[in-house]
């Protein structure tokens, strides 16, 4: 197995306060890793430091053996670092289609053109309807973002990563606010990704997490707490006590 | 609707679209000497308005110095035209390239920031090309730039006292910018400027280069403000300090809210609004007209603008 996407004593400090304290994490290519921890543990400050929305304090962030930490955010998706959000970061005045149709446009590297309509280019069509398909918003993929129901717009919300092409997929809570029915529908995108293609997934829900990750990364008080494959977390005492609030080893 | 047929309706002519497209070019039918004048400063300021609705409707830039860009292109066509030579078409261009220069290098600071630090920068940058024209010496300070004289348009229309070339000119240049502009903001470049005024976070999420995008924009929207100030200066035969008054900047934004932002026609049709309730209001009461214009604002937006204009939808 070959690392892909690695971090190397990465830090960030806001203030005195330090959301991510020495973080040396590895993710495997292919992978389809967690990332749990208690509230505040400092998961979705990590992912903005992976993304580059964020620029740490000190360490450095690698992809293929290559040092990002200094590059911004919308190279590393070129590179193929891609993320949802936890909370829903869409374009509210465009349709799920205008949305879909201009990332697939920019990871077709043609969203400069000034002079052609969108979607001249017919590849850019057929992959929006492929996606709008799949996340059942082909019966809305006209009407305005910031009118859709929460769900759909969750939809759109990981739709929108998948049309970037993602090698690395950072899924910041996906399901989160997904009724219950329709979350494993998502898990189950996710895992038709093809096996080449690296998941990091942060989530509260420990069953999504068990059913979906193969190896767990706990982040507790901005550091790295345990690591292992799904079992050895599920029945470390440590990580138990983490979970149900009897206080932290690290005070 | 397949996503295919949806995606090339955006794009399609709609038939108001070609109405109004027509309706401008009878406009200079109708106008006779009488109304050219004001027919042609109209166009200028609806080639104006549309430049700032490039920024602030698409892209999301809130600016209230846009008349740094006007004035530079007034300035750069009056001079060019007195020291250089007086082809109105070449003087154009140039002072095109000029503001277009001006805006790459301006845009800067504003590719980040709050929409208010943005009001501040843009306001200062008119300030200071402002006080730069008053102080400078070949400027011609507060007098401005008089006695310019343009030579014939493309060799053969003489720029006459009722304004009909000028009227023709500023019409044929309005037109050929709405084209441009409608064609930039149906390509995938001007969705991305959509997205990015939507969410400039998920915008790069997405990997689009914001800044550069907004660096982009910003410059296109100085260039045609450059060319509205250009015909401004070259239809006049002056250039004074006018051109880069604050107020300048705030009745095209004015323009730009009567008409509503981001599709085009607001500006267009916001400059005849303003223009025409100018000339009513001010020949009613000339010393009081910005009161009213002032109340219509409120009215106007307290009420929103889309409710506003459509009066059956008063008494529901």
């Amino acid at each position: 197995m070959t690392t892909v996407l690695e971090t190397r004593n990465l830090v960030k400090r806001f203030g005195g306060f330090a959301a991510t304290n020495d973080v040396s994490l590895k993710v495997e290519k292919g992978a389809r890793q967690a990332l749990i921890g208690p509230n505040g543990a400092g998961k979705t400050t990590l992912i903005n430091l992976l993304t580059g929305v964020l620029e740490p304090t000190a360490g450095t962030v690698m992809l293929e053996g290559e040092d990002i930490t200094k590059l911004p955010s919308h190279q590393r998706v070129r590179r193929g670092i891609v993320r949802t959000f936890q909370i829903n970061q869409l374009f509210s005045e465009l349709t799920p289609l205008q949305s879909l149709a201009l990332t697939v446009s920019n990871q077709l590297g043609i969203s400069a053109r000034f002079w052609q309509a969108l979607g001249r280019d017919e590849r850019v069509a057929a992959r929006c309807e492929a996606l709008l398909a799949q996340f059942h918003l082909d019966d809305v993929q006209d009407q305005k973002v910031a009118l859709l129901a929460y769900g759909k717009r969750r939809q759109l919300e990981i739709a929108t990563a998948l049309a970037c092409a993602p090698r690395v997929l950072l899924l910041d809570e996906p399901v989160a606010g997904v009724p219950e029915g329709e979350r494993q529908e998502i898990f189950d995108i996710v895992n038709a990704l093809p096996a080449e293609v690296t998941v990091l997934l942060i989530e509260h829900d420990m069953d999504l997490v068990f059913n979906f990750a193969r190896t767990v990364s706990v982040l507790v008080n901005g550091s790295l707490f345990a690591e292992g494959d799904v079992k050895s977390i599920a029945n470390d005492p440590r990580v138990k006590s983490v979970y149900l609030g009897e206080g932290t080893p690290h005070g | 609707m397949s996503a295919a047929q949806s995606i090339a309706a955006d794009r399609r002519w709609r038939p108001w679209e070609l109405v109004l497209l027509a309706a401008l070019v009878i406009s200079w039918f109708a106008a006779g000497n009488e109304h050219s004048l004001l027919g042609n400063e109209i166009a200028i300021f609806a080639l104006f308005a549309l430049s700032l609705d490039l920024i602030l409707g698409y892209a999301g830039i809130i600016s209230l110095g846009h008349a740094a860009f006007f004035g530079v292109g007034a300035y750069t066509a009056a001079l060019f035209a007195k020291h250089v030579m007086p082809d109105p078409l070449v003087g154009l261009v140039v002072g095109t390239a000029a503001a277009a220069l001006l805006g790459a290098l301006s845009s800067v600071l504003v590719m980040r920031g709050s929409d208010l630090a943005r009001l501040m920068i843009t306001l200062g940058v008119a300030a200071i090309l402002y006080e730069l024209a008053n102080k400078l010496e070949f400027t011609g300070g507060a007098d401005g730039l008089q006695g310019v004289s343009m030579g014939l348009l493309l060799g053969r229309f003489e720029f006459d006292l009722y304004g009909r070339t000028a009227f023709a000119y500023s019409l044929v240049l309005l037109v050929i910018c709405l084209l441009i502009a409608r064609r930039i903001v149906a390509s995938p470049f001007g969705w991305s400027l959509r997205a990015i005024r939507d969410n400039r976070l998920r915008a790069a999420a997405i990997g689009l280069n914001v800044d550069l995008r907004l660096g982009a924009v910003y410059t296109l929207a100085a260039a045609m403000a450059g060319t509205a100030g250009a015909l401004l200066a070259q239809t006049t035969g002056f250039a004074s300090l006018d051109v880069l008054d604050f107020h300048r900047s705030a009745d095209v934004m004015l323009m730009l809210i009567i008409g509503g932002t981001g599709w085009l026609w607001g500006g267009v049709l916001g400059a005849i609004g303003f223009k025409l309730m100018h000339s009513v209001l001010s020949a009613w009461t000339p010393q009081y007209w910005t009161f009213w214009l002032g109340l219509f604002l409120v009215v106007l937006v307290m009420v929103g603008r889309d409710r506003f204009f459509k009066s059956w939808t008063w008494w529901k």
